[in-house]
């Protein structure tokens, strides 16, 4: 296997009573990248993960982590790697400390490069504050934090998150981006998986994936323009009753609201004035409009849709 | 290796001793339950209703009385004529036990003969009647000694008898169920904390997490045993010393033999609460079959009702309870000072028990999720 992967995967599948969960999945993760799993509830994410975590067997196919097979050298990978689950479990009743010490011993983390680690650990996370607060009484951007900073104590190779923001809030989930990327720089591979589709635009490369399948993989501007074409974007007060107006237009492929703005798929950008002038003709404000390049929702949207 | 037990070991600790239930359970449990046990069942009989037909009307007979009624056991409430007078007051319930003293008392104590003492017992009450004829003829026995004479024989009418074995001089019930409650509340708590503290780790996600680390499975049952088992030790010593300090059971046998055994005990043990853990999703789950499994292995453990009275199926069923061989061994020690040349076929018994319970549960006990 080439050096510079960090994971593989060949054909890997998953089925459980019938129902294909991960559907011959084709994956190659290099060494230092951030890679989003993108999709939605269902998707097969979490099932993916824990088949690469090898706590969860294939019903077909191969994978390998960190340059071992998920099925012959499942405790090789464990060394090797750190894996926050969805419903990432601490013991709210040990100390945030006693948390981080838990982990360390669990893998055999050097008594003399511990305090460093962990003094680096509780740095980054902005928990220095908190050492001897139970982890039951942080708040749950801080949990999250707390949680990275446990798996991160052995210093793996490779890092599995699966939707380790879901339900924090924006702050913390920017907190949560920075230390990423600290650790990008420190050559860790990251596959994280989302629902969020506008914080998979953060990633290196995306994947999107749809019950089990992945239907696309690329740099998230790839994947963007991949959807070929144009999109307008408009803002106006009254979007919903202009949705209503535009939706069945000639030319108009998809209507998306975001708040007081419109996305809009259309066939070519010719289309552009026609549905302005429109809009402006049935009496609603259009307070500016331009053209965007779709962004990563935009092009699941459409993806799932075709099928 | 040992590193990673010890740590998950010192979690368990400090996660039982931060929880209130948990510590409520680990001492509550004990002093409940030797208390409900030493004081509240009791089989014991103290003043008897008794009416006292004396026919030799000697000093003899009414030193015997005397005799009857300082021991505690029983009171006289009547002294009837007749036997007619006697028969009624059994009848109407005013007395439990009537005791016949036939004329004739005096000459044969003086002459050091075998004399005969009518003991007539509501038998209805069996064991109470059983405790009677047992309290008259020890105080008979004693005065026919100090008299010179052989014995008085008790001849009973009306009892419905059977034999039952007392190694239990004093005839104190607290004597017999004391220990038992050892067998009961290590069982209890042990099944209880062990399956809990499992699936307590899969329902808050830990689990998983526990999963992707060199953590193998060995090491975590090891972890999540240990701290228990010591719990459980902790609590024999406890009742054992509020046994022998508070009740005054006397402990014949060795405590280091009692260690040893209930150290083997454990094993079955632990290995019953590692399987309810593997079968049960939640807390609930494991609350439920932890209680599932305790109320039929008390009952069929011969700590209250004798197994010999069991239907044979049910007989052969009471084999596969541990706590069925620890209860023997729990009472040879404190009653009959036995040793392991008496005791070791239970102890053979519950190792091998123990053996097979714990690899059914490790074989379950896996680290995939499947």
């Amino acid at each position: 296997m080439n050096e510079s992967v960090a994971i593989k995967t060949s054909n890997l599948t998953k089925i459980f009573n019938g129902n294909i969960a991960v559907d011959n999945l084709k994956l190659d993760i290099k060494k230092g990248e951030l890679f989003g799993l993108v999709g939605p509830d269902g998707a097969g994410k979490t099932t993916t993960m824990r088949l690469l975590t090898a706590i969860m067997e294939p019903t077909s196919g191969e994978a390998w982590v960190a340059g071992h097979s998920i099925i012959k050298e499942g405790e090789r990978i464990k060394e090797k790697i750190g894996y926050m689950s969805q419903r990432f479990g601490l013991y709210e009743d040990l100390t945030v400390m006693e948390n981080i010490v838990f982990y360390a011993d669990l893998y055999d983390v050097p008594e003399k490069e511990r305090p460093a680690r962990i003094e680096r650990l509780l740095g980054f996370s902005n928990l220095t504050p908190f050492k001897s607060r139970l982890a039951g009484k942080l708040s749950g951007g801080m949990k999250q934090k707390l949680g990275l900073a446990c798996v991160l104590i052995h210093t793996p190779e490779v890092l599995f998150l699966d939707e380790p923001t879901n339900g924090v809030d924006p702050v913390s989930r920017r907190d949560f981006w920075k230390i990423l990327y600290d650790l990008l720089k420190e050559k860790v591979t990251i596959l994280i998986s989302t629902a969020y589709l506008d914080e998979s635009e953060r990633c290196t490369r995306v994947g999107l994936m749809y019950k089990g399948r992945l239907l696309m993989k690329n740099e998230p501007m790839t994947i963007k323009k991949s959807l070929g074409i144009p999109m307008i974007e408009v803002w106006s007060d009254d979007a919903r009753n202009a949705r209503e107006i535009i939706r069945n237009s000639e030319g108009v492929k998809n209507v998306s609201i975001y708040g007081d703005r419109l996305h809009i798929a259309i066939d070519k950008r010719e289309a552009l004035d026609d549905i302005i002038g429109k809009l402006r003709s049935e009496g609603i404000e259009v307070r500016d409009y331009r053209e965007i390049v779709p962004s990563i929702e935009d092009v699941f949207i459409s993806m799932v849709d075709k099928r | 290796m040992f590193k990673r037990i010890k740590q998950m070991i010192i979690k368990e600790f400090i996660q039982v001793f931060r929880d209130r239930r948990m510590k409520a359970i680990i001492f509550g449990v004990p002093i409940i339950q030797t208390i409900v046990f030493g004081y509240a069942v009791t089989t014991d009989v103290s003043n008897i209703a008794t009416a006292y037909y004396d026919l030799d009307k000697s000093y003899e007979s009414r030193e015997l009385a005397r005799r009857l009624e300082s021991s505690g056991y029983f009171t006289i409430r009547y002294a009837p004529e007749s036997t007619g007078e006697i028969r009624e007051l059994l009848d109407r319930g005013k007395v439990l036990c009537a005791i016949q003293i036939n004329s004739g008392l005096k000459k044969d104590l003086k002459k050091g003969i075998p004399t005969e003492v009518q003991v007539i017992v509501d038998g209805t009450d069996s064991n109470t009647a059983i405790v009677a004829m047992n309290y008259v003829s020890r105080v008979l026995a004693k005065y026919a000694k100090e008299m010179g004479t052989q014995n008085i024989k008790v001849s009973p009418v009306k009892v419905d008898v059977r034999t039952r074995a007392w190694f239990n001089a004093d005839l104190r019930s607290r004597n017999y169920n004391v220990p038992g409650v050892i067998a009961i509340m290590v069982m209890l708590i042990c099944l209880l904390l062990t399956s809990m503290a499992v699936v307590r780790e899969r329902e808050i996600g830990t689990m998983e997490q526990l999963m992707v680390t060199p953590l193998r499975p060995i090491e975590l049952m090891i972890g999540k045993t240990l701290p228990f088992a010591a719990i459980g030790f902790f609590d024999m010593v406890f009742v054992t010393l509020v046994a022998v300090f508070w009740f005054n059971i006397p402990i014949k046998g060795s405590f280091m033999f009692l260690s040893l055994c209930t150290a083997i005990y454990l094993l079955s043990v632990l290995g019953i609460g590692l399987f309810i853990s593997t079968v049960s999703k939640t807390q609930q789950q494991a609350l439920m079959a932890t209680f599932l499994f305790f109320a039929p292995a008390v009952l069929l453990s011969g700590f209250i009702f004798p197994i010999e009275n069991m239907p044979e199926i049910i007989q052969y069923g009471t084999y596969l309870i541990p706590l069925r061989y620890f209860l023997v061994i729990l009472r040879g020690i404190f009653l009959k000072g036995v040793g392991i040349d008496i005791l070791w076929p239970q102890m053979i018994a519950l190792f091998i028990l123990g053996i097979v319970v714990l690899t059914i549960s490790s074989l379950r006990f896996k680290k995939r999720l499947g």
